[in-house]
């Protein structure tokens, strides 16, 4: 086990299959010359040459188009989008042509291309260098949206959605490039479906995905040294397909469930596990599900204003301690 | 072009117009449903082009007017009609219909919905082709109104950049829809749109399939050759609305008849009777040929297709499920 970075471990998926698969490419703005915004194709150009690390004009609809058009021929494009702000200028080819093109050809043709791109809040970048989209990603038909939690996950869902014939969307974190974790020193593959049960307990179930994991975590911990609550964290790497099974053993077990999401809460993963919840095991629950979430609004500059407007883990005990009555 | 070629693309043609039209009077009777987007007037564009390169072997795509290219490339008539009629055995296994015509085995990439939406996917596919080191070219048929989309210059910008193997052909009808070009365009010869990204383009009289070929010859030669891609204007005219709703208010049945008098199908028939390569007979009975084939076998066999099974609804969303295993659950070998 190597204790690696996020982005190191991003890089090292990329150069591994890159090496394996001459047809494995990676396209995107700064990604060669520069190294990539978040070093996440760092040393590849070198490696790899500029017609195999393409550092692509500022066009996010031309050069995703142009990804997904070289994919039909059985090439893998990897394809950063710089910010996923900057996706909704690709999104008309992701989803009208990447995620549609076997269904409309009667499984002639696929799109085994692998986006990448950086979501989240950061540090009051403003309103439109601050968005969460995976609600945008993940109803859409013929699409995969993973996001990664921890540089295994970052390495291992890399790995496999290269070798996925389909498309696949991972949704990383500006925040969490640098962040550390133990990767295996071995090729190592991550399930690009299922979730993961980060934390095992009893008394309530807590559901993360990518930072919000983090959340979970640290509220679980608070939870059970301050108030002797147990409570269960659900990794849900996979955003689309969500898993039904994990969501519903989990709340079979623990009856409560927090759903905590950075994305703003109309239309979106809290949503989808409550509806999943309700069809799948409704009648196993002792209180009714709570969303923690970000408020409605375009992300504010101001420090106190964004701090306010973006959810932690201290949102997440509140929510279960008033499950609990607690509060 | 040969004569012996002249004569079989003359019958391709006539196959065209009239399939083309057999779709009309199935539309109306409610055999195809959906938007319909006909070719009737255009037909020398894709076959001069397409004469010119080599069908089957380098990859086509276009937009949603794309049953005589699927056809061109190798299609089978009778697949296409299947999939207009949403037949299990159509190209696309009725999940497509008109507008999504594939053949993946005939490199026919498949028409596209979006209006813009090949340009970039077609460079694509010149990215492949250019990765993998074959002969192919990609290329990309799309009317006069697609050049106004952002994806047409991000597209144009990356092709000329990379030097990719692409052939934009645009096939300048006059008309979005019921938008007259000069209404929507600031320019109405797009090749000129095209001079800013160093990219050499033509423009020529689409009617007639000879000059049509002539300029596709060396578009194909500069594109085949590695010198990047290549633009192609070919100024023509659809004779029908643009889809089936449209009773054509926004222009003149005048300038339709002028249309109508350089007749693609009949500038060729003409030449080649002038030619003493065939007789007006001659032609009639091809007519009546071309006819009988797509009632007898073409309908026939889309009428007796069986439909798609409902069971199967959510087949082709994602790749065979087996196949994936190692990857969607982690299990890799
Ligand atoms: C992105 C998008 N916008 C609008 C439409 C509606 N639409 C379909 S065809 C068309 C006109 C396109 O004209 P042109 O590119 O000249 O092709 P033609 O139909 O003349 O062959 C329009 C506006 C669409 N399908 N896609
Ligand atoms: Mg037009």
């Amino acid at each position: 086990m190597a204790n690696i970075m996020y982005w190191e471990a991003i890089q090292r998926a990329h150069d591994e299959e890159m090496a394996r698969d001459p047809l494995v490419i990676c396209m995107g703005e700064d990604i060669g010359v520069a190294g990539g915004t978040y070093k996440a194709t760092k040393g590849l150009y070198e490696k790899y040459g500029p017609l195999r690390v393409m550092d692509t004009p500022i066009s996010e609809g031309g050069f995703t188009g142009l990804g997904i058009g070289a994919s039909f021929l059985g090439v893998r494009p990897i394809i950063e989008i710089m910010s996923v702000n900057f996706a909704w200028l690709a999104m008309d080819q992701m989803f009208n042509s990447a995620a549609k093109v076997r269904y409309m050809s009667g499984g002639q043709l696929t799109a085994p291309c692998v986006f990448r791109s950086a979501g989240g809040a950061a540090h009051q970048l403003g309103a439109q260098h601050s968005a969460r989209m995976e609600k945008v990603f993940m109803g859409i038909a013929g699409l995969r949206v993973v996001t990664p939690s921890n540089p295994k996950q970052a390495y291992g869902l890399l790995k496999s959605a290269i070798r996925c014939d389909d498309p696949v969307f991972i949704n990383e974190h500006e925040l969490m490039y640098n962040m550390k974790g133990e990767v295996p020193d071995g090729e190592y593959f991550h399930p690009l479906e299922g979730s993961e049960v980060a934390r095992s307990g009893t008394d309530v179930t807590l559901f993360g995905y990518n930072i919000s994991v983090h959340w979970c975590l640290k509220a679980a911990e608070i939870l059970d040294k301050q108030y002797g609550i147990s409570a269960e964290v659900i990794d849900l790497y996979s955003l689309a397909p969500l898993d039904r099974e994990g969501i519903k053993k989990s709340v079979s077990k623990t009856h409560r469930a927090v759903i905590a999401e950075e994305d703003e809460a109309p239309v979106g993963v809290g949503s989808e596990v409550i509806a999943i919840i309700n069809e799948e095991c409704f009648f196993e629950l002792d209180a009714a599900p709570v969303r923690v979430h970000s408020a409605l609004v375009p992300q504010p500059y101001n420090h106190t204003l964004e701090k306010a407007a973006i959810p932690d883990h201290e949102d997440v005990v509140k929510a279960v301690l008033k499950l609990f009555g607690k509060a | 072009m040969k004569i012996e070629d002249k004569k079989r693309v003359l019958r391709e043609m006539v196959l065209h117009r009239r399939f083309e039209e057999r779709c009309y009077q199935a539309y109306i009777e409610r055999k195809i449903g959906g938007f319909l987007h006909l070719y009737p007037g255009q037909e020398a564009c894709c076959n001069g082009v397409m004469e010119a390169a080599r069908p089957g072997h380098d990859y086509v795509i276009t937009g949603y007017r794309d049953h005589v290219h699927a056809i061109k490339c190798g299609a089978d008539p009778k697949a296409v009609m299947a999939e207009l009629y949403g037949k299990e055995t159509g190209s696309s296994k009725g999940r497509g219909g008109s507008m999504h015509i594939f053949d993946g085995d005939k490199r026919f990439m498949g028409g596209y919905a979006l209006v813009g939406g090949p340009f970039p996917l077609a460079a694509g596919i010149a990215k492949a082709i250019q990765l993998k080191g074959g002969d192919e070219i990609a290329i990309c048929f799309l009317g006069d109104a697609a050049n106004n989309q952002g994806v047409f210059h991000e597209t144009l910008n990356m092709a000329a950049l990379w030097k990719l193997p692409v052939l934009f052909v645009c096939e300048n009808n006059l008309y979005g829809i019921g938008t007259s070009i000069e209404r929507s365009t600031a320019v109405v010869h797009q090749h000129k749109r095209v001079a800013a990204y160093n990219i050499p383009a033509d423009e020529c009289d689409g009617q007639d399939i000879e000059i049509v070929y002539e300029a596709a010859r060396k578009a194909v030669d500069h594109v085949r050759s590695g010198n990047g891609p290549y633009f192609l204007e070919l100024m023509t005219y659809r004779y029908r609305g643009h889809s089936m709703s449209d009773s054509r208010g926004y222009r003149s049945r005048e300038e339709e008849e002028l249309w109508k008098q350089r007749d693609p199908i009949f500038i060729l028939r003409d030449r080649l009777i002038k030619d003493g390569a065939m007789t007006m007979a001659d032609f009639e009975t091809l007519e009546k040929e071309t006819d009988a084939y797509i009632e007898n076998e073409v309908i026939k066999f889309s009428e007796e297709s069986p439909e798609p099974r409902v069971e199967d609804l959510e087949k082709y969303v994602f790749a065979d499920r087996e196949t994936q295993l190692p990857w969607l659950t982690g299990k890799a070998a």
